[in-house]
């Protein structure tokens, strides 16, 4: 099973309404991806603390359907 | 996860400054994020123990659970999770780790 950009993409927004979101499909194996993500929820976040935030947005998926998201999340800037 | 997993787990990351939980071994890692894991800390000379996951379904999973974090490898310094590939990948690049292994008392080379 893999998943497809969009379904990723659907998935943070729902955990994050207001973020910005870019996903890179690193092999286009549907397995391997990168997001880039802008959200308010990260301020104040450690960065562990901010990718445990999307891993759980992904609801388990992580490690399972879903190999590989190399994450890059940040707050706004202010 | 089973309490005895729990502590097996506990033990091996109280006995260890800096431990890696990665696919493989340090020589021969199966897995390309283990791998980028093992180039920075070698490159940064840090000294550090390695737990091959693949060896051990139980503590594969069960750290998973330990550290709420899907995926291996894992890096812990002086008992503290650090994170993953990218987080350490990120760190390495904005001189932020180097300062965290001299924070922890871990000598770089």
């Amino acid at each position: 099973m893999a998943m497809t950009a969009s379904e990723i993409e659907e998935l943070i927004i729902k955990a994050f309404p207001n973020a910005k979101v870019i996903i890179d499909d690193l092999r286009g194996d549907g397995d391997h991806y990168a997001a880039q993500i802008i959200a308010e929820e990260f301020r104040g976040k450690t960065r562990v603390q901010q990718h445990q935030m999307v891993y759980n947005a992904m609801g388990g998926r992580m490690g399972k359907e879903l190999h590989a998201l190399a994450l890059n999340t940040s707050a706004p800037k202010e | 996860m089973e309490q005895i997993t729990k502590d097996k787990i506990q033990n091996i990351i109280d006995e260890n400054d800096v431990l890696l939980f990665m696919k493989g071994t340090p020589v021969m890692p199966q897995c390309g994020f283990s791998a980028a894991v093992v180039g920075v800390l070698s490159h940064m000379g840090i000294k550090y123990n390695s737990v091959n996951v693949l060896e051990d379904p139980e503590i594969r999973e069960g750290i998973k659970e330990f550290s709420d974090w899907p995926t291996i490898p894992q890096l812990y310094v002086k008992k503290e999770f650090v994170g993953g590939c990218d987080i350490i990948r990120e760190m390495h690049e904005s001189g932020e780790l180097t300062q965290y292994f001299n924070e922890a008392g871990i000598s770089t080379s």
